[in-house]
């Protein structure tokens, strides 16, 4: 029987990749180990081996392809001897230009988390009211638009510099600071050892003599281990010193659920730190915002923790082309108009909540979606704003229900909105579990756009 | 149970009580086959005798200890009048620690420490009135009475506090160091911490970085005996602080850290180490605290006898004293000048401590953020 070779997933989040090269051709034999591709994702080159022996008998899918879903059959090989006629007989997917499908019919994938790139409604990226009318929008991903970010912040000011694990001869576990090494040198591109409790506190240090680290957690499931530094330290001595003694640093990095990683690499820590007066939280879920508010981050005199998305770094959205793009750190974005029902979101929950939005619609009824952007401080009047108007409000987070942001919008519009509310507020979080591996646990973990249509229609009693 | 505390007290008394070792001995001691030829040089350095200070070096040492325990005994005292409330760690018995190391700065170096810092605050010439204000919490003091005594800062004098969490301290005064090497402003940071503090984690995450980067600091390990109520020998597989450094290459000395002499010296080469780029050092400062951990420690860990012997044959500021008055021929008059005029300063700072209004209540809002 003929094998298929199917498009390897090189990383938990995977969907898709750029076949970039053969380096076998067809009639080629193959043995076991041998490198028979290379393929490209947006993180790095990868060789592909073949784990079976044969002929290559077909390349399904030519060199240079781009976004070949993962699980695409990319070759076939034949055992040798096999009538080469039988290859024909195979079957034959097409390659799939948008990954979402094959991945959804992979058992592997949390799928309203893994909306592809560009598959963001055009909503979600209103250009800030800021953006003079005119302005060149241009595409790119989230990631990109973090890299940019700092970039710009490094050439404009000396005292910024980064660090982390892997952040330069790497170029970014995540390959958000690629390129930062070449540019800026090694003396503000630092590569630390794995020690996140002793770099957060060197990072501190250095941030209370008024230069402005960027200390990057490879994920913040790791910050837990630095958190004494974060809290005790980096919040909390510019009141223990009277005013003296600020502590201009960024803590950033991906933050909540990758994908099949299971419980300890699967947390989101938003609810954690913005309990902590002394801190600014920060959740991005556009590349324009991801830009805007990572530079106004990097600005600010006081610790921000900006709180990125594993997933949502493949994502493009549109970018204003401006020189200087900062996104005031405090205030939330509408990101979509509407007059039944608030849905308030931040960073993934995004995804759930503007892809609820249009089911919603479908059944008559609008909703009304308000990306938070910033957790602390929390943009309570924006929020209360759209519920005067809705009477309604779903709050929805990849994290715990228990203390977590909807129950702070709850009690918040308890205190601010009670004689607006139609409805009691409704959350839709995370399961109070820890993340399961199984695929389809962590399906169920998760929060999922059905929940959120459901909990809106339960208040819209529709 | 009671026996055996107390016998565990009493074995924990003989192997600490101890008289610091000489820094040769120590020096000796630390000199095996395998060390790297930077921690031979150090070791031999250590070798040499303690030089002398210069008298005026001497009056020098004997004022600013001797502000330090005034400064102590006063708070102490209003501590029990309930004027200082919380925790309030005093330094007496170790002034000559952070004098010593004083001596051997230069304007520009910085100092952070742990919680037991008043001592260290006086040193770096921070004002007594602002410091005891701050135990009193009230807004004169040097944190608006926010920070208490734990939480004091003064960027003018190069101190960056006063940090309440064991071991946090010296990631931050590393930290501190890095930032001296990115400016290239030729300054080091002292980074002081407790033999407690020394079984931390992220102390040696500090000095793994600070040698890989030839950072310009210096861990001063303020070696008292106890973590607390925990003796040494109880609490840490390897007792000899200086050899901390030794799996990261970073030279280490034992000193007696009731000389301020021998103090001085060791700060001295520490800090040209640091200064000229060959990175980190470890001091290892043999010490004792007369008093108990903090105000609510009864101390009853070690025999009083213990604490007799320390001050008797040991204390820093007798021994500078005795030198003035036999090799200077300082008179009984002129030391009595000086106990008067530190003994106007305490008082006058706890008059001003104790009668300073206590913080406006809008201060409740301030300083969170920026």
């Amino acid at each position: 029987m003929p094998i298929d070779v199917l498009m390897p997933a090189l990383s938990p989040t995977m969907e898709s990749g750029k076949l970039s090269k053969w380096l076998k051709k067809e009639g080629d034999p193959i043995k076991s180990g041998d490198v028979i591709a290379e393929i490209e994702t947006d993180k790095a080159t990868m060789e592909v081996e073949a784990v079976d022996e044969g002929i290559l008998a077909k390349i399904l899918i030519p060199d240079g392809t781009e976004e070949v879903a993962v699980n695409t059959p990319i070759a076939i090989i034949a055992a040798e001897g096999e009538d080469a006629s039988a290859v024909s007989a195979a079957p034959k997917a097409a390659p799939a230009p948008k990954a979402v499908e094959a991945v959804a019919a992979a058992p592997a994938v949390a799928v309203e988390a893994k909306a592809p790139a560009g598959a963001a409604p055009a909503r979600a990226s209103e250009p800030e009211p800021e953006v003079p009318a005119g302005t060149e929008m241009v595409s790119m991903t989230v990631r990109e638009a973090l890299r940019d970010a700092m970039a710009e912040e490094m050439r404009r000011d000396p005292s910024v510099f980064v660090m982390g694990e892997e952040v330069a001869e790497y170029q970014g576990a995540y390959k958000v600071t690629q390129g930062l090494l070449q540019e800026f040198g090694a003396d503000r591109v630092i590569d630390t050892p794995i020690t996140e409790h002793g770099f957060a506190g060197l990072g501190v240090g250095a941030a209370f003599t008024g230069l402005r680290p960027i200390v990057e957690f490879m994920t913040f499931n790791f910050a837990m281990q630095a958190i004494d530094q974060i809290i005790n330290s980096a919040a909390k001595t510019l009141y223990m010193s009277g005013g003296q003694l600020g502590c201009p640093i960024v803590f950033r990095g991906p933050n909540g659920a990758a994908a099949r990683v299971a419980a300890q690499h699967s947390q989101d820590y938003a609810a954690w730190y913005s309990h902590i007066p002394g801190l600014k939280v920060v959740a991005p879920y556009t590349a324009a915002d991801a830009k805007g508010l990572l530079k106004a981050a990097i600005r600010d005199p006081n610790p921000v923790i900006f709180l990125e998305n594993e997933i949502l770094y493949g994502h493009a959205f549109e970018v204003p082309k401006l020189d200087d793009y900062v996104v005031p750190i405090g205030k939330a974005r509408v990101a979509r108009a509407g007059r039944d029902v608030t849905i308030v979101a931040y960073s993934i929950g995004m995804t759930y909540a503007l892809k609820a939005a249009e089911e919603l619609a479908k059944d008559g009824i609008e909703a009304e979606v308000v990306d938070l952007r910033t957790i602390r401080p929390m943009d309570i009047e924006t929020i209360v704003a759209s519920v005067r108007k809705t009477g309604r409000c779903v709050t929805v987070e990849e994290g715990w229900g228990q203390s977590g942001v909807g129950a702070e919008i709850a009690a918040r519009l308890m205190e601010h909105a009670f004689d607006y509310l139609d409805a009691p507020v409704t959350r839709v979080s995370g399961k109070d579990v820890p993340m399961p591996y199984a695929a389809n646990l962590e399906k169920l973990a998760l929060p999922s756009v059905a929940e959120v249509v459901a909990a809106a229609k339960a208040i819209a009693y529709a | 149970m009671a026996l055996a505390a107390r016998k565990a007290s009493e074995a924990g008394a003989a192997t600490e009580s101890a008289q610091p070792k000489k820094t040769s001995a120590a020096a000796k001691k630390q000199a095996t086959p395998k060390k790297p030829a930077a921690l031979k040089a150090a070791n031999r350095k250590a070798m040499e005798a303690v030089p002398p200070l210069t008298k005026e070096q001497e009056l020098h040492a004997y004022r600013e200890m001797l502000l330090i325990r005034r400064f102590e005994e006063k708070a102490g005292q209003m501590y029990g009048m309930g004027l200082i409330g919380g925790f309030c760690h005093l330094y007496i018995g170790q002034e000559a620690v952070v004098v010593g190391m004083q001596m051997a700065t230069r304007e520009g170096d910085q100092v952070i420490t742990g919680y037991r810092d008043h001592g260290h605050m006086l040193a770096c010439g921070m004002d007594a009135n602002g410091v005891m204000a701050e135990l009193t919490g009230r807004r004169g003091g040097y944190s608006k009475g926010k920070g208490g005594s734990m939480h004091m800062f003064s960027k003018e004098k190069h101190f960056y506090g006063g940090h309440g969490i064991v071991g946090a301290q010296v990631s931050l005064g590393t930290g501190i160091a890095f930032a001296n090497r990115y400016r290239k402003n030729g300054a080091v940071c002292l980074t002081y911490f407790g033999d407690g503090a020394a079984n931390q984690g992220q102390v040696y995450e500090s000095f793994n970085m600070a040698e890989l980067w030839k950072l310009p600091v210096v861990f001063v390990i303020e070696n008292n005996k106890y973590a607390m109520g925990t003796s040494v020998s109880r609490a840490s597989a390897q007792t000899d602080f200086s050899k901390r450094g030794t799996s990261f290459n970073i030279p280490g000395e034992q000193v007696d850290g009731m000389d301020v002499r021998a103090v001085k010296a060791a700060g001295e080469r520490a800090i040209e180490w640091a200064r000229s780029g060959k990175g980190p050092y470890i001091l290892e400062m043999q010490t004792y605290r007369y008093r108990g951990h903090s105000m609510s420690d009864p101390a009853k860990y070690r025999s009083k006898d213990e604490v007799q012997r320390m001050r008797e044959e040991h204390d820093p500021i007798e021994q500078v004293r005795r030198r003035l008055l036999t090799d200077w021929k300082v008179s009984e008059d002129e030391l009595k000048a000086i106990d008067a005029k530190v003994r106007e300063i305490v008082n006058q700072s706890a008059e001003f401590a104790t009668n300073d209004p206590e913080p406006d209540p809008s201060e409740l809002w301030t300083d969170v953020l920026l």
